[in-house]
């Protein structure tokens, strides 16, 4: 469609936001925008933003839903720091957003919605217009689009209501965005065509929202708003096939790739909970793949019957978020005593209790390791993107089943719902996992160790090998219930050997950037790509810092120990008061510090660059731990925290 | 499974276990393995295809002396536990034995959830109306005014019957039997027979905090009086002389009447296995209010199991779109290739 009379700008990356009500379809918008970026051939990372409330009042801050989309001609890792365009659908999502925007960004406003009402739900003083306001007007440049007007025009003649022809906003402005960016449309209209027209059976609605989305590019064409429009070239990547993925789907697919490497059905057994709910959606609908589903009456239901499909021999899984993981507590424990493979997905939010269900934290890491009765370990992981959901999951399955264990995953809501370009792995490369099932009663004990001190797993249907397990101590070797004190003191410390023997299998960490000098950081999850950034630009102005970063947290890679001696300084940062901290600090005596966000919102490579340096000028000061105030770190005195 | 185990015949000894039984000498749970041991025999029943699950409590020790495999799980987990081998494994015989704490307190809701799914487990809840692993505190079926270590003035929590809710939870078995009862072997084997979530109530003797909780339907001499032994079809004749019946009066309450004259076979209430409210009703009876407590099978249906219809589903969705294969579920539409 490139054919324009307009100028086109190259730009080596954008960051686009779409900002509007809970009911306006942002995140439609931003998935769609994604989805055309990524099969166009950009780097793309995400960040969709939105309020836990299904429809909070509209017009109100609190409804704002936005998306937010990086796109570039080069590697990213992240969402981005600030944003170039953003589109503000009402004047609270102009309020919520705008000081996120780069000075010179553009921010195109919906400007029907600029009225008296819309202004005071925004909580705006009354007679005041944020649009004429020089303090926005001189910082940005301020596009005024009457949105709603001209998508009613555009489809008065499509028979719809009124209400259906207002829910097509979303795509004009996708449209016009779409021009600004010189992106195709035909990855968005099909799309439309295929939900609205064959899935929902509304070929009319499907017609208007294509309708709509050209009426914005062609108004982007022909309206002299943009001097210029802005080009982002394919971004090089390794040769192969592509698509677009977000961590709960990776999540999904990665759990169904297990099964069958493994020869087991997946059941997934789950009770909703945000952000988790889409790992069961997407399962819920591939059932072809001989998945098995099951929707329990609560958390806890959901774990049992997971530990009860590992004792039946398949691979038994179940999903949640922090207050379930709290529910799931007692029955993770009966898997660590029973010794059956159980895997655990934990989508991170903020907490505690019910906190912010939709906003992203790593604060569920000591729960995870340490949240249940007694001396009960097993193995910790966390995925550090979007697609690396996928790998892990495989890899939770793996360990679970092969070292009868079970395996608490820690995603997050950021990775659960960020997205980011999947080369697709080719199945036949793919190692399969090899699940031993005794058969023998002759040499068959309940409780018999192999050389990694893992459990036989002995199934229903054996003959011969019946056997019973339970919650209640029991006896080495034969599996009968003992409460002998020596036998307590073995099988405890086995239990902690079991899954430090997993070490061995946890690949040697590598530093990314300086091999040693002056500063070390330690990150975990879902702020590898802010991490990662950081670390790169640091590396650019000539700094010595190097990053590693955990996917295994219990075990920990064996030569983490190793790495921290070649460094002068430590910094963890994370998105909580400091868990990881705690455990390296605790593990290696030194005096790490700590970059603690608890914003419910990733890290800015800003924010970790400030961190970087007052870490490298020795401007840190005594605190164990710094937290960002507006987009910047200080050293600020402990009181103004509070 | 070799040719030569799949025709040996299995005797109760059979489904022991090599681990001494520990329940306090003179339980009514000793009467009830040994029945379960019998019946499991008696039908056929495989060791390796056969799995007990329970929670916790005196009763949850079951699994540890049957010979099969067994789950002694957590506390009131054991259906959720038990939907999990159904699900993995749909062939298992798959047995959850519970208690009146454990079912109805702290896993009344996984109770009545896998009732309502029709999973297929045969459910044994062993109501003695006390707490007795923790040693003597009021259950939720323990009579109001029961004087217990955690209620020294009297219970003041209204008891439940276990068979309403089974009924309300839209359980397709329901039944009731005594540990010490001739009629538990029946019982049991028919809920061994029943295609679907069976809930079987057992009346049982805690001989160390609750003794004699149910002399009323254990006495020789008493019990004809107390009970009421259905049968399906059969009018609702009770007593030692069999003399007695329940009607529904004038305004639709159940009444014990006595046969004679005004009094025929034929105005008694008839058993219906199929009629759920009479279920409810039979349910509402107590020995307390002046009624006979009916024993047997209240209610029974057909209706599909849930592990049978999840596979039902994976079947359709297979024969719409094909088992899938790695390749599909990577490439699902909006793929790209980067040269």
């Amino acid at each position: 469609m490139s054919t324009s009379a307009k100028p086109t700008h190259p730009t080596r990356a954008a960051v686009v936001r779409f900002a509007g009500d809970s009911g306006d379809g942002m995140q439609l918008a931003g998935t769609q925008f994604t989805d055309t970026s990524a099969v166009f051939g950009n780097d793309v990372a995400t960040l969709p933003d939105f309020p836990a409330e299904i429809r909070a009042p509209a017009g109100t801050v609190a409804g704002v839903s936005g998306f937010q989309i990086n796109f570039a001609s080069t590697d990213i890792h992240t969402p981005g720091d600030e944003v170039d365009v953003l589109i503000a659908m009402n004047p609270a999502a102009f309020k919520a957003h705008i000081e996120d925007v780069r000075p010179g960004g553009i921010v195109v406003v919906n400007e029907d919605e600029f009225t008296k009402i819309n202004l005071r739900k925004a909580a705006y003083a009354d007679g005041y217009d944020p649009l004429d306001d020089e303090r926005y007007t001189q910082r940005f440049k301020i596009v005024r689009v009457p949105i709603t007007r001209l998508n009613t025009e555009e489809l008065s003649s499509t028979g719809l209501g009124a209400k259906d022809v207002g829910r097509c906003r979303n795509m004009w402005a996708l449209g016009l965005i779409y021009w600004l960016y010189d992106r195709p449309l035909d990855t968005t209209i099909a799309y439309l065509e295929d939900y609205f027209g064959k899935k929902k059976k509304m070929p009319q609605v499907a017609e208007a929202n294509v309708k709509a989305l050209r009426a914005g590019y062609y108004f982007g064409e022909t309206a002299e708003l943009f001097p210029a429009r802005f080009q982002v070239p394919r971004a090089k990547a390794e040769k192969g096939r592509y698509r677009k993925i977000t961590g709960n789907e990776a999540a999904a697919m990665g759990l169904i790739t297990a099964a069958h490497l493994a020869d087991k059905c997946l059941i997934y057994c789950s009770y909703p909970i945000t952000p988790a709910s889409d790992i069961l959606h997407s399962l819920s609908a591939l059932k072809h793949y001989g998945v098995k589903t099951f929707q329990a009456e609560d958390e806890i239901a959901a774990v049992c019957a997971a530990i009860g499909v590992s004792f039946t021999g398949q691979l038994g899984v179940t999903g949640t978020s922090g207050p379930g993981l709290c529910l799931k507590a007692e029955a993770i424990n009966l898997a660590i005593m029973a010794e059956l493979p159980l895997v655990v997905i934990n989508v991170q939010r903020g907490g505690p209790s019910t906190g912010l269900p939709t906003k992203t934290e790593q604060s569920d890491l000591l729960q995870a390791l340490y949240g249940r009765n007694g001396d009960s370990p097993l193995v910790v992981l966390a995925p550090k993107s979007p697609a690396d959901c996928f790998d892990i999951c495989i890899e939770a399955a793996r360990i679970a089943m092969q070292h009868t264990v079970p395996v608490i995953v820690l995603s997050d809501g950021y990775l659960a719902n960020g997205a980011e370009p999947w080369r697709l792995p080719d199945p036949q490369a793919m190692e399969p996992i090899r699940v031993e099932h005794p058969t023998d009663p002759e040499t068959y004990r309940p409780y018999r160790r192999s050389e990694d001190l893992s459990r036989p797993w002995a199934i229903p249907g054996t003959p011969g090998l019946e056997h019973r397990l339970g919650g209640l101590e029991k006896e080495h070797l034969t599996g009968n219930v003992s409460y002998d004190a020596d036998n307590h003191q073995r099988m405890t410390w086995i239990r902690k050997q079991k899954v430090e023997n997993i070490a061995a299998q946890v690949p040697d960490l590598e530093p990314i950037g300086s091999p040693s000098g002056d500063l070390l950081i330690i990150g975990w999850g879902g702020t590898y790509g802010s991490i990662m950034t950081a670390v790169e630009r640091a590396g650019e102005e000539g700094k010595s810092v190097g990053a590693v970063h955990l996917r295994h947290l219990n075990p920990m890679p064996g030569n983490l120990g190793q790495i921290i001696k070649r460094y002068r300084k430590v910094l963890v940062p994370e998105l909580n008061t400091g868990q990881l901290r705690t455990l390296i600090r605790s593990r290696f005596l030194i005096d790490a510090r700590g970059l603690n966000k608890i914003q419910g919102k990733p890290f800015l490579v800003d924010e970790l660059m400030d961190a970087i340096n007052l870490m490298l000028d020795d401007r840190w000061g005594d605190r164990e731990s710094l937290s960002p105030t507006e987009h910047h770190v200080t050293a600020v005195e402990p009181l103004s925290m509070y | 499974m070799t040719a030569s185990n799949a025709v040996s015949i299995l005797n109760a000894k059979d489904f022991a276990t090599s681990n001494d039984v520990r329940w306090c000498p003179g339980c009514g749970d000793y009467a009830i393995l040994n029945q379960m041991r019998k019946v499991c025999a008696a039908i056929g029943a495989r060791r390796e295809n056969t799995v007990f699950v329970s929670g916790i409590g005196c009763s949850s020790r079951f699994p540890y002396y049957m010979g099969t495999y067994g789950f002694h799980s957590i506390h009131g987990r054991a259906p959720a536990v038990a939907t999990g081998v159904k699900l993995a494994n749909p062939e298992l015989d798959v047995w959850v034995v519970t208690g009146d704490g454990d079912g109805l307190s702290i896993g009344g809701n996984h109770l009545m959830h896998v009732l309502r799914r029709n999973v297929n487990l045969k459910i044994l809840l062993f109501n003695n109306r006390i707490y007795g692993l923790t040693k003597g505190q009021y259950s939720p079926t323990s009579e109001e005014g029961k004087k217990t270590k955690s209620s020294p003035m009297g219970s003041i929590d209204l008891p439940l019957s276990p068979l309403s809710i089974a009924v309300a939870a839209e359980a397709s078995f329901v039944a009731r039997t005594v540990d010490v009862d001739r009629d538990l072997n029946r019982v049991l084997t028919e809920a061994a027979n029943h295609q679907g979530s069976a809930f079987v109530e057992i009346y049982q003797d805690c001989n160390v905090f609750n003794h004699k909780a149910f002399d009323y339907a254990t006495d020789k001499d008493a019990k004809l009086d107390n009970l009421l032994y259905l049968e399906h079809g059969k009018p609702m004749i009770f007593g030692k002389q069999r003399d007695k019946g329940i009607r529904l009066n004038g305004s639709r309450k159940p009444e014990v009447v006595t046969l004679g004259p005004g009094v025929r076979e034929d105005d008694l209430l008839f058993h219906d296995e199929s009629d759920e409210s009479m279920a409810f009703l039979l349910s509402r009876l107590r020995h307390t209010d002046g009624f006979p407590e009916p024993m047997g099978i209240y209610y029974r249906v057909k209706d599909d199991c849930y592990e049978r219809l999840v596979e039902q589903q994976i079947a359709t969705a297979r024969s719409a779109r094909g088992p899938g294969t790695l390749e599909a579920l990577f490439d699902d539409g909006n793929t790209y290739e980067v040269p």
